[in-house]
């Protein structure tokens, strides 16, 4: 993939005419998925798919396009070159960008991440026979990622890696259900048949009857994949700097009015996993840690250049679209072994569902509990409780109300496959609240 | 432009399959946006490729692939096959090719003027005009306005005789005013969620006036709402505009009503449903006046086509009639696995995905009642205009929803404009309790291209319709 990439590029940039700045990115995927259902295989199959986008600027003006990589690559170079020519008609039509940045060469990289993962003819039986006897459903998702940039002005950034998910849930007879992820990029079966056998485990407490709670607050712990919900959210509509400019941010009140969250509370983007490439759509190189929300005063917000050309800011390099890219939450003090004591009677929230701001200025977010969620009484569990709807803003949960972080912090990988396999995940621990709202 | 003969490359697979179908996606996006008076995106991007699918040992499987000369094609069926046969003993269901139904035809969409008749420097200069239309006052902080084209091509043939051409000209048209005083910031769009979006060519664009004239009601009324008095809570009536109606129809029927949800599909996903297999027929989802139509034939509405990515011939259907839920939204694989009738809705976002059971068009079938009518029933409640915030349970139970605009209506009459409208419910007893639906002249045809399901995840474009409806005894509450 390199190699085309390369060759392609080469080819577009011999093609540039004076004033003319190009910057490609390529983005594929070399896939393989298997949707299960009830433990047995709903559909499966491979995708091949791979695509690169340009920007050409010219004269203050600038236009994007793109094409699909594919074979013989005389043919997708003609088009290639077509592309660019389309561009270059367009270009000139359009008004002025007085918010442009231009492509720089600030030094290239090369990661390449090889990895002992599972073959694709073997995947189904590796998979399914530990899966027997329960009613199982999810999706695996395997295969290499690729990512590129390069630009006329030299320089050229490329990533690939490998890796594998299967992201799951567990069913009992009375649809109670847990949720389970085994990921990562060199398969070991049995880690895997461990880690299934791990959430067999962990369904016998949900065989409790379902207890039904009333709308109020509630003292509450979120474990750490409830939390990186919440977290989620920050990157629609909240420490995006252009956001925060267009009014149109949660975080916006830390920066007008001085709103803190919790000292307690600590988020960071930390590139030094190398999970996730650290160059942008730019290519420009993200620094390897920045701290956002420090001792829960607004420390950062992601700014990318072309915001920081408008708004008169320091980039730091962010995407264009301003979204946490590799997301780090600090731990706190609170053991794992004493957060049913620390709660004592409350909520224990495994994982929430369909997160949305109900009032996104304000900071409020609504959703509601899935899974393995319990009525905890004097650090006991009780019962696996109804789904409820809660309608709460950061600046409790997170802030006045924030009692305790955990010590112990869990890395939930990005599962989501809309626009292709994503990379990266999340690395954060649990919290304990004084009180959460629950409304329905 | 490429050209690939799809009946060439079908007959090059050399495989020992009891089903071979090719599915050709070429699609054109192209995104004009301009923000604060200023170009933000002019970008057009193409995906283009083949979903090669094979049926094998009753087990279908499949290779999507972007390398569309014949050794890739044939080399693609031969590993689709291998997927399908090292999953067939784990089958979830045996099929056959009844799955795959043959039929031929096209579909084109319905448009009066072609894109091209509007050039990229002009379509430019008029989201720049919106802009200004727009920023109605210093109080408006930022304004933006949105023209998006996709151009699809879908052919499909198989090797039991389908071929299928469709054509489609997709416009999504947004304009957006962000107005601030104070601490309190307000946002009005055109109908919330990219709302605004039909079959349709350059006509969309055609009427300056009256699209400048939208963008400054837009403008205002998000000044308007700074000095809005916040919603009230309580327990009172609602009356939905057809662009929040979309979200209702959405989210609490359609959801709710597709059959691979039912049969479990999407339970480590989008989740399950409160609607079982044995409540078709009999289940009082709304009240009488509740009739939910599946219509991919609707001219101009977002999501209609002439066949499903299967290969089944688009038809309209009830989905709920007289408030009775009669069937499902399930494609032909469901309709196998489930026993029960459904519809054409068997549906991929790209040649990159497997089709599964999607929405298309769903909507609310027109009432009697005049929206003067239906202001003058109620006694004390709120009219809410265009979705900005959506939230519903994993058995598509319990919603919240929150919107742009609101006014209070006392005792019959429209009062004062009020800001932050939520409200929330629980879908069946809501639907049953729809008091009152508009007549046609009430009715709005809506869009979106944001319905996210499936597992690979799929965004897929949904056409929802509906008159102005009343729905009393809800929860209403305001901001934060």
């Amino acid at each position: 993939m390199e190699k085309i990439f390369d060759q392609i590029c080469e080819a577009l940039f011999s093609k540039l005419q004076e004033g003319e700045y190009l910057t490609v990115n390529f983005g594929g995927e070399k896939s393989q998925f298997i949707r299960v259902n009830s433990a047995k295989v709903r559909q499966t199959g491979l995708i091949d798919d791979a695509d690169l986008s340009l920007e050409l600027i010219h004269d203050n003006r600038v236009c994007h396009g793109s094409i699909t990589v594919h074979e013989p690559f005389e043919v997708m170079k003609d088009e290639a070159v077509l592309e660019l020519e389309r561009m270059r008609l367009e270009v000139i039509q359009l008004p002025e960008d007085p918010f442009i940045v231009l492509p720089e060469n600030a030094g290239s990289t090369k990661e390449i991440k090889s990895a002992n993962g599972l073959p694709q003819v073997n995947a189904v039986d590796a998979l399914l026979p530990a899966m027997d006897g329960v009613d199982l459903v999810g999706i695996w998702a395997s295969g290499q990622i690729f990512r590129g940039n390069a630009n006329s002005a030299g320089q050229k950034h490329w990533f690939e890696t490998e890796t594998f998910s299967l992201d799951y849930s567990i069913v009992t007879p009375d649809h109670k259900m847990v949720k389970g992820t085994y990921a990562g990029t060199d398969w070991d079966q049995a880690a895997y048949e461990a880690n299934i056998a791990d959430s067999r485990k962990k369904l016998e407490v949900m065989n409790r009857a379902k207890k039904k709670l009333d709308p109020g607050e509630y003292r509450t712990w979120f474990a750490p994949a409830a939390v990186s919900d919440f977290i989620d959210m920050f990157s629609w509509n909240g420490i995006s700097e252009a956001s925060v400019q267009q009014g149109n941010s949660a975080l916006g009140k830390m920066r007008s009015e001085g709103q803190k969250l919790s000292p307690l509370f600590h988020l960071a983007e930390d590139f030094r996993s190398g999970l996730v490439p650290r160059f942008n759509g730019r290519g420009e190189v993200a620094p390897d840690f920045l701290p956002l929300i420090d001792s829960g005063e607004l420390a950062n917000t992601l700014v990318s250049s072309r915001t920081a050309k408008e708004y008169k800011k320091k980039s730091n390099f962010a995407s264009d679209g301003e979204y946490m890219r590799s997301p780090v939450m600090n731990t706190g003090s609170l053991d794992e072994k004493d957060v049913l004591k620390e709660l004592g009677t409350g909520l224990y929230l495994s994982n929430l569902h369909y997160l949305n701001w109900s009032d996104n200025t304000g900071g409020r977010i609504t959703g509601l509990t899935r899974y393995a969620c319990f009525w905890v009484e004097n650090g006991e569990i009780q019962a696996p409780i109804e789904t409820m709807r809660f309608d709460d803003t950061i600046y409790r949960f997170f802030g006045t109300e924030l009692e305790a972080v955990g010590k112990a912090k869990v890395y939930l990988p990005n599962v989501l496959t809309y626009v292709g396999r994503e990379l990266g995940g999340f690395s954060c621990p649990g919290i304990l609240v004084k009180s959460f709202v629950l409304t329905l | 432009m490429n050209k690939i003969n799809l009946h060439s490359l079908l007959s090059s697979i050399d495989i020992s399959a009891d089903w071979v179908g090719l599915r050709e996606v070429r699609e054109t996006t192209t995104t004009r946006f301009v923000r604060d008076g200023k170009p933000q995106a002019n970008a057009k991007e193409t995906t283009h490729g083949i979903m090669v699918e094979v049926l094998a040992d009753g087990q279908f499987g499949y290779y999507g692939t972007n390398r569309m000369d014949s050794g890739s094609i044939s080399d693609s069926a031969k590993k689709a096959l291998k997927q399908a046969k090292s999953a067939a003993k784990y089958a979830i269901h045996t099929f056959t090719e009844d799955a795959r139904p043959p039929f031929t035809g096209k579909y084109c969409s319905d448009y009066k003027i072609p894109m091209d008749a509007i050039s990229p420097g002009e379509l430019n200069q008029l989201l720049c005009e919106i802009n200004n239309a727009l920023k109605v006052s210093d109080k408006v902080i930022s304004v933006n306005a949105l023209a998006r084209i996709v151009e699809t091509t879908h052919h499909f043939v198989s090797s039991n005789g389908s071929d299928i051409l469709q054509e489609f000209l997709l416009v999504t048209f947004d304009a957006s005013a962000t107005a601030n005083e104070g601490p309190v910031f307000q946002t009005r769009t055109h109908g919330g969620l990219r709302g605004y979006s039909r079959q349709a060519g350059a006509e969309m664009f055609g009427d300056k006036e009256d699209i400048l004239a939208v963008a400054k009601r837009i403008g205002e009324q998000s000044v308007e709402l700074l000095t809005a008095e916040e919603c009230p809570s309580g327990t009172m009536d609602i009356v939905l505009a057809p662009d929040q109606m979309m979200l209702q129809i959405h989210e609490s029927v359609g959801h709710a009503t597709e059959v691979d949800r039912i049969l479990g599909d999407e339970r480590n996903y989008a989740g399950w449903s409160f609607v079982k297999p044995d409540d078709f027929g009999k289940l009082q989802y709304g009240s009488q006046l509740m009739n939910i139509t599946f219509d991919p034939t609707v001219t101009g509405q977002f999501a209609s086509y002439g066949y499903d990515d299967g290969g089944l011939k688009a038809e309209k259907e009830y989905i709920v009639k007289d408030g009775i839920l009669l069937r499902g939204l399930g494609g032909k694989e469901s309709q196998i696995r489930s026993g029960m009738p459904g519809v054409a809705n068997f549906r991929a976002s790209s040649w990159n995905r497997a089709p599964i059971d999607r929405m298309a068009n769903l909507n609310l079938e027109p009432g009697n009642s005049t929206f003067e009518e239906i202001i003058s029933a109620v006694e004390k409640g709120v009219y809410m205009e265009s979705n900005r915030s959506w939230s519903i349970d994993d058995y598509r139970n319990k919603f919240q929803f929150g919107c742009e605009y609101a006014k209070l209506v006392e005792n019959g009459k429209l009062t004062k404009t009020v800001k932050n409208p939520n409200y929330r419910g629980i879908s069946n007893p809501f639907w049953n309790s729809l008091k009152m639906v508009g007549n046609p002249d009430t009715f709005g045809m809506y869009g979106t291209p944001y319905c996210g399901k499936g597992e690979p995840n799929q965004t897929i474009r949904v056409g929802h319709a509906s008159p102005v409806a009343l729905f009393e005894n809800v929860e209403v509450f305001g901001g934060a």
